[in-house]
C-alpha cells in the first residue's frame, strides 16, 4: 500500500501531456473508450468487461507491477468523445486505449488520441475508413467491415447457394456498411433492400414486404436488439428465407430474443475464432468474473488489452515505445492470430470470418467462409 | 419525514429571501462598483481554463471541453428561454433547430459533403443562422395556433424528424457523418499568447483537442447574444412576450398580435439554437446523426425550467449544471443520470420557481399560492 | 414510394398495424386519464411501461417460463398470461402510484406551475430508466416464445394469426373493463366527476387524493397489461424500452383527443395502422416521421384531437 502511494506521488509530476518519457515504469494505465450508458451502452460494457478480464488476470500474474484499466463512458456520443480523448492525452500515465468502440466516436477521438501517441486498438469500430483517415496510432483487432461484408456474401453465395437475397440494414455506421458490402459483393442476386429504425420492435410491413418479394434469404447488417424481435416476427409470419447477419447479432441474447425455433438455422458470421477452436479459457474466465456469457466484442477487446499488456510486460512504457512494440507485434489471440499492416488494419491473412449457426438454441461454429 | 421536509423546506426559504437581499444591495451599490465586480467576474469566466481551481475541475476529462459545453448550452438556453421563459411556448423539439444549424454548417463548409461547395466559417455561419430561422418561421406559422400541451407533442414530433432526415438522407450522410466541418480560422497561437497556461506557440488556435479559443469564442458570442436578448426583453417585443405569457386572451384583446409575436419568439429562438449547434460543430469537426435526440432536447427545457424560465442568469446556471454535472461526477459512472434524475425531482420541490427565478415569476408564484389552494 | 405495395397488401399491413395500435392504445390510456384530470401529461409514463416488461419476464422465470423453457400447453399459456398480467399490472400501477406520490404530489400541494410539473416527471422518467439499466447492466433482456403463431383465418387476403387475434382482443377486453368502470362505477363517478371541475367534486364529497391515487393505478395497471402484450409480440426488452413506446403512445393520446377514453383507442389503433401504411410507402426508416406529420395535420383540421378531450363528458 505504501509502495503505491509513493509510486502515485512520484507519477503525479509528470502529467504534462506530453508523448511520455516516463521513468518509472509500473503503475501504467490503459483507458476503455466506449459506451457505458446510453442507448448502445450493451456493446460498450461487453468491451469493457473483456479488458477488464484481461487487466485483472495482468494484475494478478503481476502483482509487483500493476497496471490499471481506466474507463471513459462516452455513451457512445462523438460529443463526449472529444473531450474524453483530451484527458487520456492529458493523463502522461495512459499509454494506450481499448477502443473507441463505434465508428462514430472514433473519428472524433482518434486524430486527437494519435497526436500525442497513445497506441488505440479498437475492437469493435469496423467502418473500412478508420485505417484510411491518417491516424498513426490506429489499430483494429478484427476485420473491417470490407472483409465480412464480403465473407458473408460469399459463403452466402457459395456455400448456402442463394438466389434471392433481401439486404436489411439499420442506418448505423456499422450496419449499413456491412449491408453495403454484402450489396456489392452479391451483384444481381439482391433483389430488395430496406432500412430499419434504431430501437424498431414492430416489422409487420417490412415482413409482408420480404414474403412478397420471394426472397430466399435475408441478410441483416445491423444488431440484435433489431434482429431478435424481427427474425422472430418474420418466422411468425411463415417467413421460410435463410436468415444471414453479422457479428452484431452473434450473441445468445438474440437466440433468447428471437426464440430457439425462430433463431433455428439462422447464419451469422464473424471475423473471429470460434473459443473452442482458439482455445484457451477465455469463455469461462469470463463468465467467471462477469456472470454473464462472454458476448460481442468481449473477446475482441480481451485480445485488444492482452496485446497492449504484453508490450507494457516487455518495458514498453512509453507511448512511443509501445506503438512501436504493437506495431511490430504477432501473436496468438483468443479471437485471431495478429498482426497489423501499415495502416493499422488487422493482416488479411490474419482475417478469418468464420460461419456460425444456431442449433438447437447455441451457437455453433460451422466453417471458415469462403474467400471468393 | 415530512417534519423534515418541511424545515429544510423552510431553511431553504429563508435562504431564498437572503438572495433576494443580495439582489437589493447589489442594485444599491454604486455605478463604478458594480462595474468593476463584472469585469472582474468577465475575467474569471475568461481565465478559467487555465486557473485549474481544485474540486471545479473535471478529473475525468478535458476541463476546457467542459467549460466550452456548458457555453455552448448557455447559448442554447438563452434561446429557449426567449421561447420558454419569455413567449411561455413549451418547445420541447428545439434540438431540431440546433441540429440545422449545424448541418447548414458542415454541409456548406465541409469539402467532404455531398454539396461540393466549400464555404468559409465566416460565411457559413450566417447563412447557418438564417437557415435555423426560416426552419422555425415553417415550424411555427402552422403549429403556433395550437394550444400550450399540444404545441409541446408538435415541437417534439418537428425535432425526431429532423433526426430521423439526418439518420436516412443523402446531404447528411446518415450516420457515416461529415467531416471536415470548418473551424473559424485555421491561424496558431502567436507567441505572445504563451503567458496563459495550456496556450502553446504554433498550435492552431481552433482545434478540437485544445479547445481555449474555442471556449473563448463561445463565451464571447454567448455575452453578446445575452446583451442582445435583454434589450429585446426590455423592448416592446419584450413586454408583448410577457403579456402573451401571463394571458394571451387578454393580451389580444389589449392589441397585441399575439401571432406575429410567437412567431418572432419562435424564429429568434430557432437562430439562437442554430448559431449554438454551427458552433459546436466547428469545434467538433465531425457531425453526424448521433447527438440530436429527443432526450437531450427535453433536458434543455429541464436545464431552462430549474434554472429560472425568464431569467437570463437563472437558465444560464441550469444550461451550466446540465452540462457540467454529470461530466463532473463522472466517477458515479453508471449511477451518474440516475443522480441527476432524482436531482430533478428534488429540485422542482424544493424550487418551483426555479434556481434564480425570475422576479415577474416568482411573484406570479406567490400569486397562485395566495389563491384558493386546490387540495 | 411503394404504393403498389400498400394497396396489394391493404388488409395485411392494417391487421399487423392493428395490432401494434393495439398496444398504443393501452398505453394511452395511461396519458389520457392523467392527463384528464390533472391536465398534466404524465412524461414518465413510458417507464411505467417499461417496469411492466421486466415484471413480465422475472415472474414467467420465477414460474419456471425462463430461457430456454418448453411452451406450456395452451391452458398453461393462459394462466402465464394471466398471471403476468397481474404482476406486470401490479407492478406498473405501483411504480405510477409511487411516482404520484413522490414527483407530483408534493408539487400539487404547492400549486407548482405545470411546466415544473413536466420537469419533476422528466427527472422521474431518467430516474426509473436509469435504475433499471443499472440494474440489468444495461442488457437486453430475452424471454421464450410464449405463443407460436398459426393463421386462423384470412382476411381480404390478410393471413390472421392467433397472436394477432389474442393482443387485438386482450387489449379491447382492458379498454372495456376501463371505460365501464369509469362510466358506470361509483369510483369512476368521482374520476369524471373531479376531471369536470375539481372545486365543485370537492364541495360534493369527492376525495381528490383517492381519485389521482385512483387514475394513475389504473393507467399503470393498463400500461402493465400492455406491457404483457408486448412481451408476448416482441420477446426482447431492455431499460431504455419506454421512450419509443411512450412517445407514440402520447402521440396516439394527442390524436384521439388527449383526456378522453375513447380518444386514446381511436388514436392509438389508427397511429399504429396509418404508421404501418407510412412504412410500407416511404420504407421503415421515415415510419416516425409518418406518424408525427399525421399528427400535425389533425391538429391543423381538428385543434384538440379527433374525438375532442371529454374525460368528465365521456357520456354526455
Amino acid at each position: 500500500m505504501v509502495g503505491l502511494l509513493v509510486g502515485a506521488a512520484a507519477c503525479a509530476k509528470d502529467d504534462d501531456g506530453g508523448s511520455g518519457t516516463t521513468a518509472s515504469s509500473c503503475d501504467n494505465k490503459i483507458a476503455f473508450f466506449g459506451a457505458l450508458t446510453g442507448g448502445n451502452a450493451q456493446l460498450g460494457i461487453n468491451i469493457r468487461d473483456g479488458a477488464k478480464l484481461a487487466v485483472d488476470e495482468y494484475n494478478k500474474a503481476n502483482a509487483d507491477c500493476k497496471v490499471s484499466l481506466v474507463e471513459k463512458d462516452s455513451a457512445g456520443d462523438p460529443a463526449q468523445a472529444s473531450g474524453l480523448a483530451t484527458s487520456v492525452v492529458q493523463d502522461a500515465k495512459i499509454l494506450g486505449v481499448v477502443g473507441p468502440a463505434f465508428s462514430g466516436e472514433s473519428k472524433v477521438a482518434n486524430p486527437i488520441l494519435s497526436g500525442e501517441g497513445v497506441v488505440i486498438i479498437t475492437p469493435s469500430a469496423t467502418n473500412p475508413a478508420l485505417a484510411t483517415q491518417g491516424v498513426k496510432t490506429f489499430h483494429r483487432a478484427l476485420g473491417n467491415d470490407a472483409s465480412q461484408g464480403p465473407g458473408a456474401a460469399f459463403y452466402m453465395k457459395g456455400v448456402m447457394k442463394v438466389t434471392k437475397t433481401f439486404v436489411i440494414d439499420d442506418a448505423s455506421e456499422y450496419g449499413k456498411g456491412l449491408a453495403d458490402q454484402v450489396k456489392s459483393t452479391l451483384g444481381p442476386i439482391v433483389i430488395g433492400s430496406a432500412v430499419v429504425k434504431e430501437q424498431q420492435t414492430d416489422f409487420g410491413t417490412l415482413v409482408q414486404e420480404i414474403n412478397k418479394s420471394g426472397a430466399d434469404s435475408i441478410f441483416w447488417g445491423g444488431y440484435l436488439r433489431e434482429a431478435a424481435p424481427f427474425l422472430k416476427q418474420f418466422r411468425d409470419a411463415g417467413g421460410k428465407a435463410k436468415f444471414v447477419a453479422g457479428d452484431g447479432v452473434k450473441d445468445p441474447k438474440f437466440v433468447e430474443g428471437a426464440g430457439a425455433a425462430a433463431a433455428e438455422g439462422a447464419i451469422l458470421t464473424c471475423p473471429c475464432v470460434p473459443p473452442e477452436k482458439a482455445g484457451g479459457t477465455f469463455a469461462a474466465d469470463y463468465k467467471t468474473a462477469t456472470g454473464r456469457d462472454a458476448s460481442t466484442y468481449s473477446a475482441e477487446a480481451f485480445d485488444a488489452a492482452n496485446i497492449l499488456l504484453q508490450g507494457i510486460k516487455a518495458g514498453n512504457t512509453t507511448r512511443d515505445k509501445l506503438e512501436t512494440f504493437v506495431d511490430g507485434y504477432t501473436g496468438e489471440g483468443v479471437t485471431t492470430k495478429f498482426k497489423f499492416q501499415e495502416n493499422g488494419d488487422i493482416d488479411p491473412s490474419a482475417v478469418a470470418v468464420w460461419a456460425y449457426t444456431v442449433k438447437s438454441g447455441q451457437i455453433v461454429a460451422l466453417e471458415r467462409t469462403p474467400t471468393s | 419525514m415530512n417534519a423534515l421536509l418541511e424545515s429544510a423546506r423552510r431553511a431553504d426559504e429563508r435562504r431564498a429571501k437572503a438572495a433576494v437581499g443580495i439582489r437589493d444591495r447589489w442594485s444599491n451599490l454604486p455605478r463604478p462598483w458594480r462595474i468593476g465586480v463584472l469585469i472582474a467576474f468577465l475575467v474569471l469566466l475568461y481565465s478559467l481554463p487555465g486557473l485549474d481551481i481544485p474540486l471545479i475541475t473535471t478529473p475525468d476529462t478535458d476541463f476546457t471541453s467542459v467549460l466550452f459545453l456548458c457555453a455552448v448550452y448557455v447559448l442554447v438556453a438563452v434561446g429557449l428561454n426567449v421561447v420558454i421563459g419569455l413567449a411561455g411556448l413549451l418547445d420541447l423539439g428545439y434540438i431540431g433547430f440546433y441540429a440545422v444549424g449545424a448541418y447548414t454548417m458542415a454541409i456548406l463548409g465541409s469539402p467532404n459533403s455531398p454539396v461540393v461547395v466549400k464555404y468559409p466559417w465566416i460565411v457559413c455561419v450566417p447563412i447557418a443562422i438564417a437557415v435555423a430561422m426560416l426552419s422555425g418561421l415553417i415550424l411555427g406559422w402552422p403549429t403556433l395556433r395550437l394550444r400550450g400541451d399540444y404545441l409541446a407533442i408538435v415541437t417534439l414530433g418537428f425535432g425526431e424528424i429532423i433526426r430521423v432526415f439526418a439518420l436516412n438522407s443523402d446531404i447528411t450522410n446518415g450516420n457515416r457523418g461529415i467531416n471536415a466541418v470548418p473551424t473559424p480560422s485555421t491561424a496558431t497561437w502567436p507567441s505572445w499568447m504563451t503567458w496563459f497556461p495550456t496556450i502553446h506557440e504554433g498550435r492552431p488556435i481552433f482545434s478540437v483537442s485544445s479547445v481555449i479559443g474555442f471556449y473563448w469564442l463561445a463565451l464571447t458570442v454567448v455575452i453578446i447574444c445575452m446583451l442582445g436578448v435583454r434589450r429585446l426583453e426590455r423592448s416592446r417585443v419584450g413586454r408583448s412576450w410577457l403579456a402573451i405569457r401571463e394571458d394571451e386572451e387578454a393580451a389580444e384583446l389589449m392589441g397585441v398580435p399575439t401571432f406575429k409575436y410567437k412567431l418572432w419568439a419562435f424564429a429568434i429562438g430557432a437562430a439562437l439554437g442554430g448559431l449554438s449547434g454551427a458552433l459546436f460543430f466547428s469545434k467538433q469537426t465531425f457531425i453526424n446523426a448521433q447527438g440530436f435526440d429527443l432526450f437531450t432536447s427535453i433536458l434543455w427545457v429541464a436545464a431552462v425550467v430549474i434554472g429560472g424560465a425568464g431569467n437570463q442568469l437563472g437558465v444560464a446556471l441550469g444550461a451550466i449544471l446540465l452540462a457540467y454535472l454529470p461530466e463532473r461526477f463522472r466517477e458515479f459512472t453508471d449511477y451518474r443520470l440516475l443522480i441527476f434524475g432524482v436531482a430533478l425531482i428534488v429540485m422542482t420541490i424544493f424550487r418551483p420557481q426555479g434556481l434564480l427565478p425570475s422576479r415577474r415569476r416568482s411573484v406570479e408564484l406567490e400569486d397562485r399560492a395566495k389563491e384558493a389552494p386546490v387540495v | 414510394m411503394n404504393f403498389k405495395f400498400v394497396i396489394d397488401n391493404f388488409a395485411a399491413l392494417t391487421v399487423t398495424g392493428l395490432t401494434q395500435g393495439s398496444i398504443y392504445a393501452l398505453v394511452a390510456l395511461g396519458y389520457t386519464l392523467v392527463y384528464g384530470v390533472l391536465r398534466l401529461i404524465n412524461f414518465a409514463h413510458s417507464e411505467v411501461f417499461m417496469i411492466g416488461t421486466f415484471a413480465t419476464t422475472i415472474i414467467w422465470a420465477a414460474l419456471g417460463f425462463g430461457v430456454g423453457a418448453a411452451a406450456p400447453s395452451t391452458l398453461g399459456v393462459l394462466g402465464l398470461i394471466l398471471v403476468a398480467v397481474i404482476a406486470a399490472g401490479a407492478a406498473s400501477g405501483a411504480t405510477a402510484l409511487v411516482l404520484e406520490r413522490v414527483a407530483y404530489r408534493p408539487l400539487r400541494k404547492r400549486n407548482a406551475p405545470p411546466l415544473i410539473f413536466l420537469i419533476s416527471a422528466i427527472g422521474a422518467s431518467v430516474a426509473l430508466m436509469e435504475a433499471a439499466g443499472a440494474i440489468t447492466s444495461r442488457q437486453p433482456r430475452g424471454m421464450p416464445s410464449l405463443v407460436f403463431p398459426k393463421v386462423q383465418f384470412s382476411l381480404f387476403g390478410a393471413d390472421v394469426t392467433n397472436l394477432q387475434i389474442g393482443i387485438i382482443f386482450s387489449a379491447l377486453l382492458m379498454w372495456i373493463g376501463l371505460d365501464t368502470f369509469i362510466n358506470r362505477s361509483r369510483l369512476g363517478r368521482g374520476v369524471r366527476a373531479v376531471a369536470q371541475n375539481p372545486e365543485v367534486a370537492a364541495l360534493m364529497g369527492v376525495n381528490k387524493d383517492r381519485v389521482i391515487m385512483l387514475i394513475f393505478v389504473l393507467g399503470g395497471a393498463m400500461a402493465g397489461g400492455a406491457s404483457v402484450l408486448y412481451d408476448v409480440k416482441v420477446g426482447l426488452t431492455t431499460y431504455s424500452v419506454g421512450f419509443l413506446i411512450g412517445l407514440k403512445a402520447f402521440t396516439a393520446a394527442v390524436l384521439g383527443g388527449i383526456g378522453n377514453l375513447r380518444g386514446a383507442l381511436l388514436g392509438g389503433l389508427l397511429l399504429g395502422v396509418v404508421e404501418n401504411y407510412g412504412a410500407g410507402v416511404f420504407g421503415n426508416q421515415w415510419m416516425d416521421v409518418v406518424a408525427f406529420v399525421v399528427l400535425v395535420v389533425v391538429l391543423l383540421f381538428r385543434p384538440n384531437g379527433l374525438l375532442g378531450e371529454s374525460l368528465g363528458r365521456a357520456r354526455a
